[in-house]
């Protein structure tokens, strides 16, 4: 029954991806990749790993899904749609051999190496020490803190990165208007938008409270925030703030700052990264709050994309500049 | 057949048909599209063998949240360098074009 159910789910991911990479029209090809996404997501649940399902949903499907629509957008509005060129058989040819080759050494290094969660048994004994029982979390930011602690610089650069790709002389403004030209719906996405913050906010302190003990945590909340500004800013019920306001410089680094010198106080305790005996908890709830509160915000301005030329867009956007 | 050895099976055949359309594919968003696929594999192939008969190895499971949020800032760095480029080469077009018009459809 099971086993039925993976390998059902495993075709479907199968042919989503392959309708995905290889339909001609690219708003197609990009909403076969969200419903391949979101089947990833219960590929993920079927293996028992909900955190993993939640980032997948939220970050492989929804935010990759809303960056990919916007690229395809702004291409389609300088007359670029996206489509594909055919390239020449014999590439094709030597391409699908190469990559048969590659599948069938990839399939025998798979079946090589049994499935098995080893490392289980040694984090398992380890959690109590940290006062909390989400094993993940306890790999995440305890166990393999440095790698979390790079990660939020990755995401940092990425958007320092990001910005760096503004036209000379509009530095420092604001990222296009993402705002729906078309007024109605500019006003229900506006309502939806003024509706969702709220919960994204109460979801996302939720998601990171919960994630101690059960799946959640600081990536997945920062996922909702970052959801819940984009379709305000969809809507219009937020604008885009300026890239150097402080308040905002603040919310993009606090996340990376907080985990910095958190990580930097163990150096008293026995080194880099080290929490105090039964202060672990608290100290990893603050470093999850504050990445939360950066993951989210700098998620969306990525999604924004770099400052554009002239005042942010239609009149309506600029109107309330909230920001985050 | 394990479970685990399903989903790896089927992230390796991901890689593979990302790694395909990457090659034959033209356009840079959709070969971004494509990277993702085989960035999916990838983290299928890693969950896949940390599925044990009782419970899912937590290492794998950080380190591909870890990978799906890199993922996503690989992408939204190409999707704006893509945009830029496509604005490049249209201000380019319309300079070049006697008639000084729009971008070419």
């Amino acid at each position: 029954m099971t086993a039925a159910f993976d390998i059902i789910l495993c075709l479907l991911i199968l042919g989503t991806a392959g309708i995905a990479l290889f339909v001609r029209d690219a708003l197609a090809a990009i909403a076969f990749f969200i419903a391949f996404g979101n089947l990833l997501g219960l590929a993920w649940l079927g293996l028992d790993a909900v955190n993993v399902a939640l980032a997948e949903i939220a970050l492989g499907a929804g935010v990759t899904g809303v960056l990919l629509i916007l690229a395809r957008a702004r291409l389609l509005a300088l007359g670029d749609d996206a489509t594909c060129a055919d390239t020449s058989a014999w590439l094709r040819a030597g391409a699908l051999a190469a990559c048969a080759g590659f599948v069938l050494l990839l399939a025998a290094a798979v079946l090589s190496i049994p499935a098995e969660s080893g490392l289980d048994r040694a984090v398992a004994p380890l959690m109590p020490g940290l006062g909390i029982e989400n094993r993940v979390t306890g790999v995440l930011l305890a166990f393999r803190a440095y790698d979390t602690l790079l990660e939020s610089f990755v995401l940092l650069g990425a958007l320092v990165a990001v910005w760096s790709l503004a036209p000379a002389g509009v530095w420092p403004g604001r990222p296009a208007d993402l705002g729906m030209a078309d007024g109605p719906m500019r006003r229900v996405a506006g309502s939806f938008g003024r509706f969702l913050l709220p919960v994204a906010l109460v979801m996302a302190t939720y998601l990171v409270w919960a994630g101690s003990d059960v799946p959640g945590g600081a990536f997945q909340a920062g996922t909702v925030l970052a959801g819940g500004l984009m379709v305000s800013a969809i809507g219009g019920a937020i604008g885009l703030p300026r890239s150097d306001l402080p308040g905002l410089r603040v919310a993009l680094v606090l996340g990376p700052l907080v985990f910095l010198l958190i990580g930097l106080a163990g150096t008293g305790f026995g080194g880099f990264l080290v929490y105090p005996q039964g202060l672990a908890k608290a100290a990893i709830l603050a470093i999850e709050y504050s990445l939360a509160l950066s993951i989210g915000a700098t998620l969306a301005l990525l999604v924004a994309g770099p400052n554009v030329i002239g005042p942010a867009g239609p009149a309506g956007g600029a109107g309330r500049n909230s920001g985050c | 057949m394990v479970t685990g050895h399903v989903y790896a099976l089927t992230g390796a055949i991901l890689a593979g048909l990302g790694l395909f359309a990457f090659i034959i594919l033209r356009h840079p968003l959709r070969q971004l599209l494509a990277i993702n696929v085989v960035g999916a594999g990838i983290f299928l192939i890693l969950g896949g063998l940390g599925r044990g008969p009782d419970a899912t190895d937590p290492l794998p499971q950080a380190l591909v949240i870890t990978g799906i949020v890199v993922a996503v800032a690989l992408t939204a760095f190409g999707a704006a360098m893509i945009v830029r480029l496509a604005e490049a080469r249209a201000a380019t077009n319309a300079a070049t074009r006697p008639d000084g018009g729009k971008p070419v459809p």
